[in-house]
């Protein structure tokens, strides 16, 4: 047997395809499995400081790296995740879930080794490459295999079941923080401050962890249909993936996620110094890294929440309420600094940054709505530039704003004001877009006969 | 003894599985909360 066909039989869709009997319940775990160790990019930042002493140990030295040569682990990483999920969408649907998995534990798992071999020879390009574009993609193709396959198996509550997984990428960041600074302790010496033993012992357990997701993982066998009740602007047919480019539904969508993710992204990464700013004297430096970590619990709560209410009151409405909701929070958020109300401020913060995780969540049921279930991991990877593109605009708009206003003059506390008021404009094109949302023209659609000769062809 | 559910897979299995997931992440979000309550004091 050639090592072709043992692979295919090993990874293939074939192998994976749930026999009688199975729960579809075991599958929100294995996709967990895979979106709590990449979840872990949004704690990276744990690892800055300690990587710009790896020379000087107990403070930095001229040849250390600098933080800001540092920000661009993450910046590459999350380019290629957007990268990888679009142009491996399509590899990633048709050759099932347990190839993609484990592609994705390979890479994430092989990026962190690299790392740790950058780190020991103080080479800051080799850990570009290792967790940048080798973890990166392993990032992309981790990200939409379980939420298409968890697509699959709850038709019925698609909202819900990718909010699960996608929540899991939230809360990758609370096991991975705490994590990396526990493993980093443990391995730190007088002389050493043990950032490449943690990336190999991170590494070695993600990979573990993955391949667990990759042997729980199942597809729904031919013809299994759940209690789905048909709802209005969801579609039973399918639309080819390269089709769905073509279509205003996709671009609207596109933009939908774009604005909304700008609109939380910008002050996610702003959050700690942001609240400081407008609060001089009452949130302190402990507290704002409070502020951050209440923001991110929101931000994997409403994951799973907002999804969920997808589920009921459809994809279109829930758009709807974040960008309403929204509108009305980035606009009070001045008003919030002006009486010093740090509770309103707070209050603010917390639901716009769950309506930002929410949008995420919702947007695989939103393609699925629109485009069928056959390609909508593949669909899903090309919307995820979406998020590239909100990456670049939403902390450029808050960081080059906030310093027009203070080179300018303008009082540190109220430097955010114009920003919130853009924020809350850009919703409104948000809203613009999500209205003009309707189903896919028929002619879209792929044929049967189209979607056998695919299906063959897997 | 394994309780089989309703479609015939073992309520062990899924325990453990979600097990496997919940408690880590159950780990993490106390650990947050905890610094996150530092902010109203």
């Amino acid at each position: 047997m050639s090592s072709t066909t043992a692979s295919a039989e090993l990874f293939g869709r074939g192998r994976i395809i749930a026999r009688p009997g199975f729960s579809r319940w075991m599958v929100p775990p294995a996709a967990l499995c895979v979106h709590l160790c990449i979840g872990q990019a949004y704690a990276f930042s744990v690892f800055n400081l300690p990587m710009t002493r790896l020379l000087g140990i107990t403070q930095s030295i001229p040849d250390d790296w600098k933080l800001t040569d540092l920000g661009w682990i993450f910046s590459i990483a999350i380019v290629f995740l957007g990268l990888s999920a679009a142009v491996c969408g399509r590899w990633v649907e048709e050759g099932g879930p347990r190839r993609a998995m484990f592609t994705a534990g390979l890479c994430w798992g092989g990026g962190f080794l690299i790392s740790a071999l950058g780190v020991y020879m103080h080479n800051l390009w080799v850990i570009y490459f290792g967790y940048g574009v080798i973890g990166g993609i392993g990032l992309g193709i981790g990200y939409i295999s379980p939420v298409s396959t968890l697509i699959k198996w709850f038709p019925d509550r698609p909202g819900m079941a990718t909010g699960m997984a996608i929540m899991g990428f939230g809360g990758g960041a609370f096991i991975a923080s705490p994590l990396s600074v526990w493993l980093m302790r443990l391995f730190s010496t007088p002389t050493h401050v043990g950032v490449a033993e943690t990336f190999i012992v991170m590494g070695a357990v993600y990979f573990c962890f993955m391949m667990v997701g990759a042997a729980l993982v199942r597809l729904p066998a031919p013809g299994y249909v759940p209690p789905a009740q048909p709802k209005k602007l969801i579609t039973t047919n399918n639309v080819f993936v390269y089709q769905a480019l073509k279509t205003p539904q996709f671009w609207l969508i596109w933009w939908v996620l774009c604005l909304n993710v700008t609109a939380g992204i910008g002050v996610l990464g702003q959050a700690s110094a942001m609240s400081q700013e407008m609060f001089p004297g009452r949130i302190t430096a402990v507290a704002a890294a409070g502020f951050v970590g209440l923001m991110s619990l929101f931000n994997m709560g409403g994951r799973f929440f907002w999804a969920s209410v997808s589920d009921y009151i459809g994809r279109k409405s829930t758009y709807f309420v974040f960008f309403v909701l929204g509108f009305i929070l980035y606009a009070t958020v001045p008003y919030a600094g002006a009486t010093g109300s740090v509770s309103l401020f707070v209050l603010c913060f917390c639901v716009i940054i769950s309506m930002y995780g929410g949008g995420f969540s919702t947007v695989p049921a939103y393609l699925r709505d629109m485009f069928g279930t056959r390609y909508v991991g593949a669909i899903h990877g090309m919307l995820l530039t979406a998020w590239s593109a909100a990456g670049i605009f939403g902390p450029v708009l808050v960081n080059y704003i906030r310093q027009y206003n203070v080179d300018n003059g303008i009082p540190r506390a109220q430097a955010y004001n114009i920003t919130m008021y853009l924020m809350a404009a850009l919703l409104v094109v948000g809203f613009l877009c999500n209205l003009f949302i309707t189903a896919v023209n028929e002619r879209h659609h792929m044929v049967p006969d189209e979607s056998d000769a695919m299906g063959m062809a897997d | 003894m394994t309780t089989p559910t309703v479609n015939g897979t073992s309520s062990v299995h899924l325990v453990l599985a979600w097990g496997l997931v919940g408690i880590p992440l159950a780990w993490g979000v106390t650990e947050t909360l905890m610094n996150a309550l530092k902010l109203f004091h």
